[in-house]
């Protein structure tokens, strides 16, 4: 699974985070998403696609 | 619920229904149950609020979310056709928005009051100078502090009288400490400020009220964003005097941030607790479980998010205005046009979740829309759910004997307010 995400949409609601530690933080700087592995392992789909789903900007884009 | 096999036509010819409805009697935690069968029958229909206009009401939970993140809606108060909870809120907002006395000659004429009332760009601009503040780990990082907070509270309540009245012992000072410690706002103000947001919050309060707490309550921040210009420290005051500084935001645009901030925080929360403890009471299996598991991390995580969707605290829904033409689930919603987005019959949707009256702790409810969608999704939310989590994980278990102590269609619940909860709850031990 490919993940992208959009910073600029991004408002720091840390959905993302909480869904997907391992795969999403924010910046320090701005509290925006930040991408910790672009490439996760099929394991880690559920969460991501509950990360996705949830984000409240769509700032979150995955493809198979 | 039983819905009459004519419902949708009577729905449909008759006027435009009033919106707020009224919740059933011996249901105080389930919305109006008319919300149910316009979201079965006529999920997008016209309803008439205080003012005589008839915005749209969207019940269903997959509308809600497509409006929310449509940047042809408008959350901009000062648009016109945007539908306004009361009386108060227009008239302050009016009044408020149209004072341009404070900005220079090249702001605009009129500007809503924060920024969670404004558009994209600015809205954004505005929210990312503190979004961070809120990010999960620094948030995650004020967990000692936030159960230092709750214990003392506890050992206070436990020190004082029995019964005590649990939303002025403990809901209130909760949060209020908190947000205090976060903006840097001497906690040893928290009756005047608590007793301004609560008259804020207020549907009974007149406008003349409203706008005298307002100027009582910014005149006060303004003192103490004028004390960090001068004197900064480690708090989100002085990040906001910051922000004054550099010209990125005028002292009037960073008093009404902290407004924001200090009352986003309080009220909700506050019910929250009271709320979700009363929930938790009347539904002793959920209550024990709770209780046992206070260090499973998960699933008082999940009963946070449980409570927050099963007791939908805004209860006056989103509310905004079309900026354009928007067609959705067969209906044209034409541009001018306002919207009232009512979360809590959204977080009652079957078609999202399974037996959706029901409190189930177990479930994962992570979808609701308590907190909104799109763009002006609450931004305090970590801060909501760290509260929550140690509350919930906290009181039951040092107070395992807590109980009401009146009877439960005798309290005093905010009907009448903008976010719903109890104004007394007497419990006892």
């Amino acid at each position: 699974m490919k993940v992208t995400i959009e910073p600029d949409k991004c408002v720091g609601a840390g959905l993302c985070v909480l869904s997907a530690p391992d795969v999403f933080d924010q910046r320090e700087d701005e509290g925006v998403v930040l991408l910790l592995i672009d490439s996760p392992g099929a394991e880690r789909t559920e969460d991501i696609e509950e990360a996705a789903a949830l984000c409240p900007a769509r700032a979150i884009q995955l493809k198979a | 619920m039983t819905i009459h096999s004519d419902t949708a036509s009577e729905i449909l010819n008759a006027e435009p229904p009033e919106y707020p409805m009224v919740r059933a009697s011996g249901c105080p935690f389930d919305p109006p149950p008319m919300l149910g069968d316009l979201r079965a029958h006529a999920p997008i229909t016209r309803v008439r609020i205080w003012d005589g206009s008839s915005p749209w009401l969207v019940t269903r939970h997959d509308d809600q979310r497509a409006l929310l993140a449509d940047a042809r809606l408008s959350a901009d108060t000062t648009t016109p056709g945007f539908p306004y909870d009361s009386p108060v809120v227009a008239q302050s907002t009016n009044q408020l928005s149209s004072d341009g006395s404070h900005r220079g000659a090249a702001a605009p004429a009129a500007e809503p009051i924060a920024f969670i009332n404004m558009d994209n760009p600015e809205h954004a601009r505005q929210r990312r100078m503190i979004t961070s503040a809120f990010a999960i780990r620094r948030v995650e990082a004020m967990r000692p502090a936030v159960q230092q907070v709750v214990d003392d509270l506890i050992d206070d309540m436990l020190a004082g009288p029995n019964p005590a009245d649990l939303v002025d012992a403990f809901a209130m000072p909760v949060p209020a400490r908190v947000i205090c410690e976060m903006l840097g706002v001497p906690y040893a103000d928290h009756d005047f400020f608590q007793t301004h947001t609560s008259l804020l919050a207020g549907r009974t309060t007149t406008p003349e009220q409203a706008l005298q707490t307002f100027a009582e309550l910014a005149g006060y921040l303004d003192g103490l964003i004028g004390e960090r210009l001068v004197a900064p420290a480690d708090d989100l005051l002085t990040t906001l005097a910051e922000y004054v500084t550099t010209c990125d935001l005028t002292r009037r645009q960073a008093v009404n941030t902290a407004m924001m901030l200090l009352f986003g925080g309080q009220e909700t929360t506050a019910n929250m607790i009271a709320l979700g403890t009363l929930a938790l009471l009347e539904n002793p299996d959920q209550l024990a479980r709770v209780q046992t598991h206070s260090g499973d991390a998960d699933l008082i995580a999940s009963t946070v998010e449980e409570l927050l969707r099963y007791l939908s605290v805004p209860q006056g829904g989103r509310r905004r205005v079309a900026l354009e033409d928007i067609e959705i689930a067969g209906v044209t919603i034409r541009a001018g046009d306002g919207l009232i987005l009512a979360n809590d019959v959204a977080n009652r949707d079957p078609a999202v979740f399974d037996d959706p009256d029901r409190l189930d702790i177990d479930r994962n409810a992570r979808r609701h829309l308590t907190f909104g969608f799109g763009v002006h999704q609450c931004l305090g939310q970590p801060l909501a759910r760290l509260e929550l989590q140690v509350v919930y994980s906290t009181l039951y278990r040092r107070i395992p004997t807590l109980r009401l102590a009146t009877e439960l269609n005798g309290l005093p619940f905010k009907n009448d307010a903008i976010n719903y909860g109890v104004y007394e709850m007497p419990v006892a031990w």
